[in-house]
């Protein structure tokens, strides 16, 4: 038996709406209590004293790019996963646009168990709403679902045919599996590096319309009250689409969403100097959204805080903004960029926890992100008052491409356990 | 002479009043030397002057080659064609090769609006930004102000309509940042598919200065100087930004009839290359209200005091003109 005991901590698992000081005593990798003043029960358990520190679910991200197979340059599984750790996250939902994409089991499977060697996160991984990610024909999903996808998208892409997403709504319903959509409407965004408005309008960049996105979401929206299907929007970024959201979960859709800790944090100001790590998709957007974006994020519209990682190397940054990639990393800056909002008082804590645990979780039927009895010990045991620079020598990932370098941020991730594992132990509070 | 307070030149947003002055000023002696029969001032010998040209022009790069040669520089053309952007090599790397051959002035005109600044944040050379995308063209927007200062005495006060695609137009964004900074008020017009979101804003405290209308008639009436800018339809997107040349050449287009609504003495400019018939008249570009001409050898002088300014790294320069 292997027993270990977190001691002294502020316990906070939103989905059992526990926050109170209390020891954590997991034992064979499960957690077994939760309660003030418990002793060990053998002698060969390890104690980590959490006095002052948070012990929370490990986190859970419903959105990275770990671009393996096919862009190893880039990150592949083990690099990806160590950031995650890093970060605090225990289970990452990773997007299919690998090389080849994931649009069938083979590369399911093998995603599955490349994660499974490396042992530092648990990788589920989305399947590709269409063939090659083309937005022509359906992929094979039920045969993905069998081995082990927790949701579609095309993401990086978005569905544009409009009977495409009809039948793909349809028939990833009759599998139960959510659909994931990348929400822009490429002719209205076509050639738009950045945000429209008038800081594009000043630096001479094309600028994409929040219309953009909001014309899809709409769209999307009729086709879920037409076929019932569950639908989440990954990476919101406008005041309209969170409204558009907000009305249709009031009507009784079966929506959820996400939001970046990024478009919680920048405006499209960050383009203004040709910082191309702030070029990103859906782009960063002027500081009206980013307000909605707040509101929409305390009023519950929001489910998910999930960092869109999206590893890029100096050959598709080091380039004329025009020609640069889309996308920044965030795993391990995506706690302390949320917990900014908290300093702010624009959420508390156990809500901050809510969106990178239960929340998501919740939104692809995950079985993570709870510290319930029984579970799975993916915990992540938080300082608040640790502050850290971001620079490139700490990173984990294999990729740099962040506008927050340089940032000091506070609030870090000091030990992720996965399955009572250390994956990450900044202290070596378990060495 | 004053030195002046810039490494680069990248765009007209940032200077000062007083530096786009001293420009004008200086471009104002160098002038004179263009009227010479000897074209040629000893200033840059022995400096060196890359003209990288990764965008198509004639006008504007012929216009830096001259300038650079009349003041003694050794002048290196590199277009778009020949540079090895097109083997795959990043703008970067090429901008570090050429700063290893220790070039004192790389004049840049690229396709993508921030290419100058991400080249002079990389290279020692001075970097002067001949256009970048839709963002600035601060020789262009100099040699504009210079030629309506030399026709109408001054800047200062003057009504100045800009009529085109403004949201794709790099000459007007130069053009409002240099004329609000010289006192002018600026009018620009076209239909609301090229005035792009917030351009009043580009200019900050001096946003009373500009004015926005879709009437052409609006933006004539009284004006001492009317820009038109050329109608790029490569940079109109795949739908367009007007249903044709006919119907814009009628609402949008200078015929001498909507010219008589501006200024009895209003002039005529253009930044080149004309489309005749489409935004200018045919005959109007050759009339005497066209000062078209003129504003193509002032380039050549607003360059040579650019390059003069820039290229002698600030040092005290003996021959001074």
């Amino acid at each position: 038996m292997s027993e270990l005991l977190l001691k002294g901590g502020r316990v906070i698992d939103p989905a059992s709406g526990l926050d109170r000081t209390a020891d954590v005593r997991i034992v064979d990798g499960r957690i077994v209590e939760v309660a003030p003043g418990l002793a060990a029960r053998g002698a060969g358990a390890r104690v980590v004293d959490c006095a002052n520190r948070v012990v929370a679910p490990g986190f859970v991200d419903l959105h990275v790019h770990f671009r393996e197979p096919g862009q190893e340059y880039k990150e592949d599984i083990a690099s990806g996963s160590r950031s995650a750790a890093a970060g605090g996250f225990s289970t990452v939902c990773c997007m299919p646009n690998t090389v080849p994409p994931n649009d069938n089991r083979a590369i399911t499977e093998l995603i599955l168990r490349r994660s499974a060697e490396v042992g530092l996160a648990r990788v589920r991984p989305v399947g590709a709403i269409s063939k090659g990610l083309l937005g022509e024909s359906l992929s094979e999903m039920a045969e993905m679902k069998a081995a082990g996808i927790v949701a579609v998208s095309d993401d990086g892409r978005p569905v544009m045919n409009a009977e495409l997403m009809r039948r793909a709504l349809e028939y990833a319903r009759t599998f139960d599996l959510p659909v994931v959509q990348h929400a822009e409407d490429l002719e209205l965004s076509a050639g738009g590096v950045m945000n429209e408005g008038p800081v594009a309008t000043r630096a001479g960049l094309r600028g994409q319309p929040t219309s953009a996105e909001s014309v899809m979401v709409a769209r999307d929206l009729e086709l879920v009250e037409w076929t019932g299907a569950r639908y989440h929007v990954a990476h919101l970024s406008t005041a309209r689409s969170a409204a558009l959201v907000r009305d249709a979960r009031r009507r009784g859709l079966p929506v959820t969403c996400e939001v970046t800790p990024h478009h919680l944090t920048l405006t499209d100001l960050a383009c203004a100097g040709y910082d191309t790590h702030a070029k990103c998709a859906p782009p960063l957007r002027g500081p009206a959204d980013l307000a909605a974006l707040e509101e929409a994020l305390a009023d519950g519209t929001i489910d998910a805080v999930a960092t869109d990682h999206a590893p890029h190397s100096p050959v598709e940054k080091e380039l004329e903004f025009d020609n640069a990639a889309f996308g920044m990393i965030g795993l391990e800056t995506a706690f302390p960029l949320l917990y900014r909002l908290v300093v702010r008082g624009v959420i508390d804590l156990p809500r901050a926890i809510a969106l990178l645990t239960a929340g998501p979780a919740h939104c692809f039927g995950l079985d993570a992100g709870t510290l319930t009895l029984g579970a799975a010990a993916d915990v992540v045991v938080l300082d608040l008052d640790r502050t850290f620079p971001v620079n490139a020598g700490t990173i984990q990932s294999r990729s740099r491409n962040t506008p927050f370098l340089g940032w000091e941020l506070t609030g870090r991730a000091v030990l992720t356990l996965l399955d009572g594992r250390a994956t990450h132990d900044e202290d070596g509070a378990l060495a | 002479m004053t030195a002046f307070a810039h490494r680069h030149l990248l765009g007209i947003e940032g200077l000062t009043r007083e530096e786009v002055v001293q420009l004008l000023d200086l471009a104002g002696t160098f002038h004179a030397i263009s009227e010479r029969a000897i074209k040629k001032v000893p200033t840059l010998r022995g400096r060196t002057v890359i003209n990288l040209f990764l965008e198509p022009s004639t006008r504007t790069r012929t216009s830096f080659e001259i300038a650079a040669k009349r003041l003694s520089a050794d002048a290196v053309n590199i277009s778009g064609q020949v540079s090895s952007t097109v083997k795959g090599e990043t703008l970067l790397d090429t901008a570090r090769n050429l700063q290893a051959m220790k070039p004192d002035v790389i004049v840049l005109r690229h396709g993508s609006s921030g290419a100058a600044a991400s080249v002079a944040a990389v290279v020692d050379a001075a970097v002067v930004n001949a256009g970048d995308g839709t963002h600035e063209h601060p020789t262009q927007a100099l040699l504009d102000a210079v030629t309506i200062r030399a026709h109408k005495g001054r800047v200062e006060g003057l009504e100045v309509a800009i009529v085109g695609d403004i949201a794709h137009s790099r000459v007007a964004r130069s053009n409002l940042h240099a004329l609000t900074l010289l006192g002018a008020n600026v009018r620009l017009c076209g239909p609301r598919t090229m005035l792009p979101v917030g351009i009043e804003q580009l200019v900050g405290e001096r946003k009373g200065q500009v004015r926005v209308t879709h009437r052409l008639e609006e933006a004539l009436e009284g004006a001492d100087v009317v820009m038109m800018l050329r109608i790029q339809k490569e940079r109109a997107g795949a739908v367009g930004l007007f249903p044709n040349t006919r119907e814009y050449s009628r609402v949008y287009g200078l015929s001498a009839q909507k010219l008589a609504l501006a200024r009895p003495d209003a002039i005529v400019m253009h930044p080149g290359p004309v489309n005749r018939g489409v935004e200018l008249d045919p005959g109007l570009a050759d009339g005497a209200r066209s000062v078209i001409l003129d504003q193509v050898t002032w380039g050549v002088a607003v360059r040579m005091a650019v390059l003069y300014l820039l290229g002698t790294g600030g040092e005290p320069v003996a021959e001074a003109p």
